[in-house]
């Protein structure tokens, strides 16, 4: 318990005493809770082994108000800002956390995709559990309450039973960029019904460059035989903090698959846990993050294996320039009982530069029979031999750079399905990489 | 007029010197044959020539078609007209052949001043390069490389030379490893891109490359130097008695040096 509350508390408790009653008692009451537990852990400090590549020493020090709902109901975004190719879909988008009806569009068929500020106004019942009970004191990290005491938006997907939604539902986290030092919530509830199958393109984008802090907290469940692929596309300001915590959870038969590209921000953290908890459950991950000049981005992916016959790989890549940092933690549980799992978790890395730092952490637990695991983690640095190759054919230095660094990370994005996006977010990450000499 | 003029090249590798004092002239047209013992330093002068990094050059000019070659990036080499054909090519997985060789090519063109080529007409230029060339079209669609046979990777770079149509071309060793088939298509690949104003320098082991390939001198590398240098009939000789009998006329050779490195 800390004595003295670091600023950065002290502003959350500020911004908390600001937010209006919901009018719904439990909710009420399951914000005070989390205000409380975040008021008495703070952020995690250096001694939490899971934050221990991840100081938020600076962090705990800056101040940030709650950003106003009304400015940012009101602030003009080029729609072009997060257009991406061959998504015409449903749409929804947040800016500054707030649920803007103007940039968003929410019908589409198999689908219902509310706002959540709608969806608790009209039936808040069903979703008593997952916002008031799943996280109690105790039970989870400072940033998961943070984000249950002062969320006061976000969304309820539902894919109907059997529904197969031929379209990805965009979501878009925009940052303004123009309220400086102000955070935001968003809290997101989907649900895949039995034997459907749907796609969502998770997007974060930022329409300026002030100092701002972003939290996402989002609970996913795949219903037996559910088919679910999220592509998550990280492009927010270097001024951008983000904590992004997601949960999903896959029942018997269903099959999620995560690609994910990590591109901007300054301080990210994504944490990921996926719960296979039906017989013949699997996940699929794939990411890149590709970072420069002080960018500190941090992945740590949690597999449980809980059931038999389950299956997951995960396979990232990271790559970091300037004096940029980047940390994966990669860990797969196989439980007792989960008899015939298939684990497999690579991860590789690749300084471009002798300022920045990665540091990767595969963990493999096993208390299960007939098991297949294999996992491994490597870093290093571009092969010389195969630039001096493609230099001598008359490839310049920068662009053979950014060739054997983009071949580097392509085993991550080509098992994407949709060509369109798959090409889209290559191009994203040409555009990203360093082009200049190595330092 | 010459087109690679080296003198008194010295380098070193690893804080080593392995090239001491070594003199080659080559006019436009001319094919120069380097034969050697293993380790002499035939590698390193492909490698020196190409600008690859970590070869330092200490002393000695390199002068190639009016410009000096050592103060060119290795792309801008390339550029200007110098290809290698390396002793050991590389895999790259993730990067297309086919990608890989327009990229360079376009590359060295827009370094020219020329215009670049689009898939359609680079596709052209790859099918008649074919022609002289026998490499599948799936190789093509390959990573560079990747999992290509040792011969495969050979053939792989003459037909890299023959897109790219250098000025100078300098192959190492690209006959070694080669069955007997593929020994002629290259010599065939080499002798189709033979021109007046192209030049090649071919480092080989062995003879019977040189019966396909006619070259106009033969040199012996020995000691980081060329220290004997004649015609056709020199090759043979080399076959017939190896190089120890060259420390007669060159007292200042090491047995070592005429030996072959410990590998
Ligand atoms: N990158 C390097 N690092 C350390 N030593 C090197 C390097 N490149 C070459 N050498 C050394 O330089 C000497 C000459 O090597 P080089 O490859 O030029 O010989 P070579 O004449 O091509 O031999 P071979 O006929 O076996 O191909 C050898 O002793 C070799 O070990
Ligand atoms: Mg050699």
């Amino acid at each position: 318990m800390n004595p003295l509350p670091s600023p950065f508390v002290r502003a959350a408790l500020d911004a908390a005493g600001g937010l209006p009653d919901s009018g719904i008692a439990w909710l009420d009451a399951a914000r005070r809770e989390n205000l409380q537990a975040f008021a008495e852990s703070g952020l995690p400090e250096g001694r939490n082994e899971a934050w221990k590549y991840t100081p938020l020493r600076a962090l705990s020090q800056r101040a940030f108000a709650l950003a106003d709902r009304t400015a940012a109901s009101g602030l003009a975004i080029d729609p072009a800002l997060f257009a991406l190719p061959g998504l015409d879909g449903a749409r929804i988008v947040f800016v500054d956390g707030t649920f803007r009806a103007d940039l968003s569009s929410l019908d589409a068929d198999g689908i219902e995709l509310a706002p959540l500020s709608a969806a608790l106004s009209s039936q808040a019942e069903p979703l008593r559990f997952a916002l008031a009970n799943r996280y109690r004191r105790g039970a989870t990290d400072a940033f998961v309450h943070l984000n249950a005491a002062l969320a006061t938006d976000g969304f309820v997907l539902r894919i109907a039973e059997g529904a197969t939604v031929s379209r990805p539902v965009h979501v878009v986290h925009v940052s303004s960029g123009s309220q400086a030092d102000t955070a935001w919530h968003v809290r997101l509830l989907v649900e895949v019904g039995k034997g459907a199958a749907a796609d969502i393109v998770e997007h974060f984008v930022s329409a300026g460059d002030a100092t701002q802090l972003g939290t996402v907290v989002s609970d996913v469940v795949l219903r037996e035989g559910a088919r679910l692929g999220v592509v998550l596309l990280q492009d927010a300001s270097p001024a951008t903090t983000l904590v992004r915590r997601g949960h999903v959870r896959i029942d018997a038969g269903a099959q999620a698959t995560l690609h994910a590209l990590e591109l901007g921000g300054g301080l990210v953290r994504h944490e990921l846990h996926a719960d296979l908890d039906g017989d013949g459950a699997r996940f699929d991950s794939r990411g890149v993050f590709a970072l420069a000049g002080r960018q500190h981005v941090d992945t740590q992916l949690e597999i449980r294996h809980k059931a038999r016959d389950t299956a997951s790989d995960a396979l990232w890549r990271g790559i970091a320039d300037g004096r940029s940092r980047g940390v994966f933690r990669g860990a797969i549980l196989v439980a007792e009982g989960a008899d015939g799992a298939d684990a497999a978790l690579s991860n590789k890395n690749l300084l471009l530069s002798g300022m920045a730092e990665i540091d990767t952490k595969p963990e493999l637990e096993i208390y299960a029979d007939e098991v297949k695991a294999a996992h491994g983690a490597t870093i290093g640095q571009l092969d010389e031999r195969s630039l001096f190759y493609l230099r001598s054919r008359g490839i310049p230095l920068a662009e053979a750079r950014s060739l054997l660094t983009l071949a580097f990370c392509r085993a991550a994005l080509e098992s994407l399905q949709n060509d369109t996006l798959r090409e889209y977010l290559g191009e994203r990450l040409v555009a990203h990489l360093p082009t200049g000499p190595a330092e | 007029m010459h087109m690679l003029k080296i003198d008194n090249l010295h380098a070193r590798v690893e804080g080593k010197e392995i090239l001491k004092g070594l003199s080659l002239t080559v006019k436009p047209g001319e094919v120069h044959a380097i034969m050697g013992p293993n380790g002499a330093g035939k590698s390193t002068l492909g490698n020196v020539l190409a600008g690859r990094d970590g070869y330092e050059v200490t002393q000695g000019t390199v002068d190639f078609a009016g410009r000096d070659l050592l103060a060119l990036e290795p792309e801008e080499r390339a550029a200007v007209g110098v290809f290698l054909a390396f002793q050991y090519p590389v895999e790259i997985p993730g990067v297309n052949n086919t990608y890989f060789l327009r990229a360079a090519l376009n590359a060295q063109r827009k370094f020219r001043g020329e215009d670049e080529l689009d898939s359609m007409r680079f596709l052209k230029l790859v099918r008649e390069k074919l022609k002289v060339m026998q490499i599948s079209d799936e190789l093509l669609h390959r990573a560079v490389n990747e999992g290509f046979s040792g011969g495969e990777k050979k053939r792989n770079e003459i037909f890299q030379m023959a897109v790219l149509e250098p000025k100078l071309a300098i192959l190492d060793e690209t006959d070694s490893g080669l069955d007997i088939d593929a020994l002629k298509q290259v010599a065939e690949g080499v002798n189709a891109l033979r021109s007046p104003d192209r030049s090649f320098v071919i480092v080989t082991h062995y003879q019977r490359l040189l019966d396909y390939i006619q070259p106009d001198y033969v040199h012996v590398l020995a000691g980081g130097r060329i220290v004997e240098s004649g015609d056709k009939d020199l090759a043979l000789k080399l076959e017939e008695q190896g190089y120890a009998w060259l420390a007669e006329t060159h007292p200042e050779l090491r047995k070592a040096d005429l030996a072959g490195a410990p590998a």
